[in-house]
């Protein structure tokens, strides 16, 4: 065991260490500055910016910017739609797969659009090899640098002193596509393919086992997908299984690279924020208080899955090696636990494990890691999540000490507080709403588990598969719990809705709000002022993030997994 | 509003060229040169040029002259695959996890604190090559008999085919379960009694 607690704190030093580097060039990028890999990207951005017809040095104020972020949205949802209901008379489909149903398409666009990735299909029954191409990759790609758009804006504005326009939308998408996410995901892949991720066009290998029988082995172009969908918090894999799959994700040295890709983007976006505003010690608070929510997280959640399952135990089975259900011999229980909770903290959603399988403690932590969804979080999202967190702890902050809240110079007022809470209350709001129609309609059908057919297993984990899925569709997060039988029209059409709203309601209040507080002058701080750079204030942004962040789920916490572990 | 349209039509059209048709063809051209094993999925092939499997991938193996790999929530169906999904109080999955473990206690006539928790689970996938040195361990002595071999000449291949934690620390140690019985199938002859 204590290898495994090695090789966990290996993985989050190594991540921590290099996000610091990741970050410098990322403020580079996003503020014109030169770069070493410059000559070979920045003809490419030329191009797509060429070939969008774009304006480089036109800026945009805030609306203009979030219209340009939801028409650019609605046309890729559009065209990568087409694809999927097509694909049977599309080319590059070898093992002739048909075409995707409506709900479920309606579904899976919307959940690649948004970013979120939750599959209610499996990729090698469900999509060809064009639309893992054209559909899956293109969107994991420009979705994730979308979110970093957002992010980069809402930090200028956040920066701005009486700061009217706050970029240009399309050349901070391309940026964030060719500068940030082609060049890591160019050399993540051919990482990936030295280990022995497959990246073929060729159909199913028929293999004949040692003892007869025949096996056809799916495959496919899946080193070019497995990158960008770890580095764009993406998390939607080329298989059910996602990185699982041996194929996926084939020895612990891939696998450690891939957990290192879901959070260093994420994390490296709190050091942009530093360079950004100039402000590198309230980065410092910021990802300090970060990391004291994760890290206790990811020690529990080791201990949980490492201790094993009490039930399997009890009939003399040896369970020194943790609860394996569901598991991968290649990674053990410790490293499935750490990518577990990484993965749902940062809204990926891809897996290495079953977290339907995982024990009931265990499981609360991606319950946790996406009900928070602001810890490290989704790329560029995540972060604008826990910018306003940052913004109502100010006001907290503020109330406490009886003072004009303020935050970098600028006064939070009533206008931009109402925002602020539009987007941090919609997310329980969906979750918990969400939760109970799919409870009232289980529960007034007449014989559920033939009629509607959903739950994998009995008892409060049932309440938790449902509880999950409205949970990752919500934090746009994508794993589940995959025991749910969710490819109906009831789930397809309710968390295709969830993860529409809970993308851009998240992404364009905080736009707004940054937008607001960019045009008002910035005060110069005096003795009097609350500084947000403080120890002080990152234990204040802390327990706010918990009270109002973990409080509300209280209640289903208790229902599901608490309920299934006092039954162990 | 047409010209946001517009604007949103013509990125879309040129990523997806980009990212979508060049990114892919430029990767595997790498793979074609540089890993052409691993692209095209680490296939393993027979003398005939037959396919027998992929080293990645685990196949079913029930003869007693065989290691067996992890149990499977999918049959080791490679072009479907998964987990079971069961929860860790669910009834159906701790009988399941019951029946193997008699199988196991019966087939290997061991106790079942000597069956390794990797044995009686499936994985993520369902297709885990690997299983734990002890589940190696536990099977030999069945091996070795069944091929009429001495039990240390399967120990030493069982050894000889044990993947150390990468770099000491990451990940588990293993062992492959299709290349260890390939390597038995070439270097132990089969006795009669095997081959009928």
């Amino acid at each position: 065991m204590g290898l495994e607690y090695t090789a966990v704190v290996f993985t989050i030093v190594f991540t921590i260490a290099t996000s610091a580097l990741l970050g410098r060039y990322m403020a580079e990028v996003f503020t014109g500055k030169r770069t070493l890999i410059d000559p070979i990207f920045v003809p490419i951005e030329r191009l797509v910016l060429r070939g969008t017809g774009v304006d480089p040095n036109q800026e945009q104020d805030w609306k203009q910017y979030s219209k340009s972020l939801l028409f650019s949205n609605v046309v890729m949802w559009l065209a990568t739609f087409a694809i999927v209901t097509l694909q049977k008379w599309l080319p590059l489909n070898p093992d002739a797969i048909s075409n995707m149903e409506p709900t479920l398409a309606f579904n899976t666009i919307s959940s690649f659009t948004t970013n979120t990735n939750l599959q209610h299909y499996s990729g090698e029954t469900g999509l060809s090899y064009l639309s893992q191409m054209f559909t899956i990759t293109f969107l994991q790609f420009v979705t994730a640098a979308t979110g970093v758009a957002a992010a980069v804006a809402t930090i200028r504005g956040l920066g701005g002193n009486r700061l009217k326009n706050i970029g240009n939308f399309y050349v901070d998408l391309t940026r964030a596509t060719v500068r940030l996410f082609l060049p890591l995901a160019l050399v993540l892949s051919v990482f990936l393919m030295w280990q022995g991720t497959p990246m073929t066009f060729e159909g199913a290998a028929k293999a004949t086992t040692l003892e007869g029988a025949e096996q056809p082995i799916a495959r496919g172009v899946i080193a070019g997908v497995v990158s960008i969908k770890q580095l764009g918090t993406n998390g939607g894999g080329y298989f059910g299984p996602n990185s699982a799959h041996p194929y996926e994700n084939p020895t612990p040295l891939s696998n450690f690279v891939e957990t290192w890709s879901i959070t260093i983007i994420p994390m490296a976006m709190v050091v942009m924020l530093g360079y950004m505003v100039g402000r590198r010690r309230l980065a410092l608070v910021v990802f300090a208080t970060m990391l004291a929510v994760y890290l206790p997280m990811v020690a529990f959640g080791v201990a949980q899955e490492a201790g094993g399952n009490p039930k399997i135990a009890a009939m003399g089975a040896d369970q020194s090696t943790g609860s394996m259900e569901g598991k991968e011999v290649r990674f053990g229980a410790g490293l499935s636990a750490l990518w577990g909770v990484t993965t749902t903290v940062t809204s990926n959603g891809s897996v290495n494990s079953m977290h339907d399988s995982w024990t009931p403690l265990g499981g609360l932590m991606p319950l946790i890691g996406m009900w928070l969804n602001n810890i490290f979080g989704g790329v560029g999202v995540g972060f604008i999540n826990m910018l306003i967190f940052v913004i109502v702890a100010v006001f907290v902050a503020g109330m406490m000490i009886g003072r004009t809240p303020e935050f970098l110079g600028k006064k939070v007022e009533a206008k931009e507080m109402k925002l602020a809470s539009l987007a941090l209350l919609w997310h329980p709001l969906s979750i918990l709403v969400g939760t109970a129609i799919a409870c009232y309609v289980w529960a007034t059908t007449a014989d559920p588990g033939t009629a509607l057919a959903w739950l994998k297993n009995p008892g409060p984990h049932g309440f938790s598969e449902m509880l999950y899925e409205w949970s990752s569709a919500t934090a746009n997060n994508g794993s589940g719990f995959e025991g749910l039988g969710d490819n109906t029209p009831f789930w397809n059409i309710g968390t295709g809705l969830a993860m529409l709203l809970g993308r851009y309601i998240p992404i364009i209040a905080p736009l707004a709000l940054a937008g607001m507080l960019g045009i008002k002058p910035a005060a110069p701080e005096t003795s009097g002022s609350l500084h947000a750079d403080s120890a002080t204030f990152g234990f204040t942004l802390w327990a706010v993030i918990l009270i109002l962040g973990l409080l509300m789920f209280m209640p289903v916490a208790v229902l599901g997994p608490i309920a299934e572990h006092l039954a162990l | 509003m047409l010209i946001e349209l517009r604007r949103g039509l013509r990125f879309t059209l040129t990523t997806m060229i980009l990212l979508g048709g060049v990114y892919h063809a430029f990767l595997w051209g790498i793979g074609r040169v540089l890993f052409a094993s691993q692209a095209e999925g680490s296939l393993i092939r027979g003398a005939d040029g037959t396919i027998v499997g992929s080293r990645l991938i685990a196949q079913k193996f029930t003869k007693p002259e065989y290691f067996q790999p992890r149990p499977s929530a999918v049959d080791y169906n490679a072009a479907s695959t998964g987990g079971s999904n069961y929860g860790p109080t669910n009834p159906d999955h701790l009988k399941a996890v019951g029946e193997r473990l008699d199988a196991i206690t019966q087939l290997e006539k061991v106790a079942p604190r000597d069956v390794p928790s990797e044995m009686v689970t499936t994985s993520g996938a369902g297709l885990d090559p690997h299983i734990p040195p002890a589940a190696a361990e536990l099977q030999a002595a069945r091996v070795a008999a069944a091929r009429g071999v001495p039990l240390e000449r399967v120990r030493e291949l069982v050894r000889a085919h044990t993947e150390p934690p990468t770099f000491g620390f990451l990940g588990r140690a293993r062992v492959n379960v299709l290349e260890l019985n390939l390597e038995l199938d070439a270097s132990i002859a089969r006795t009669a009694a095997v081959g009928r």
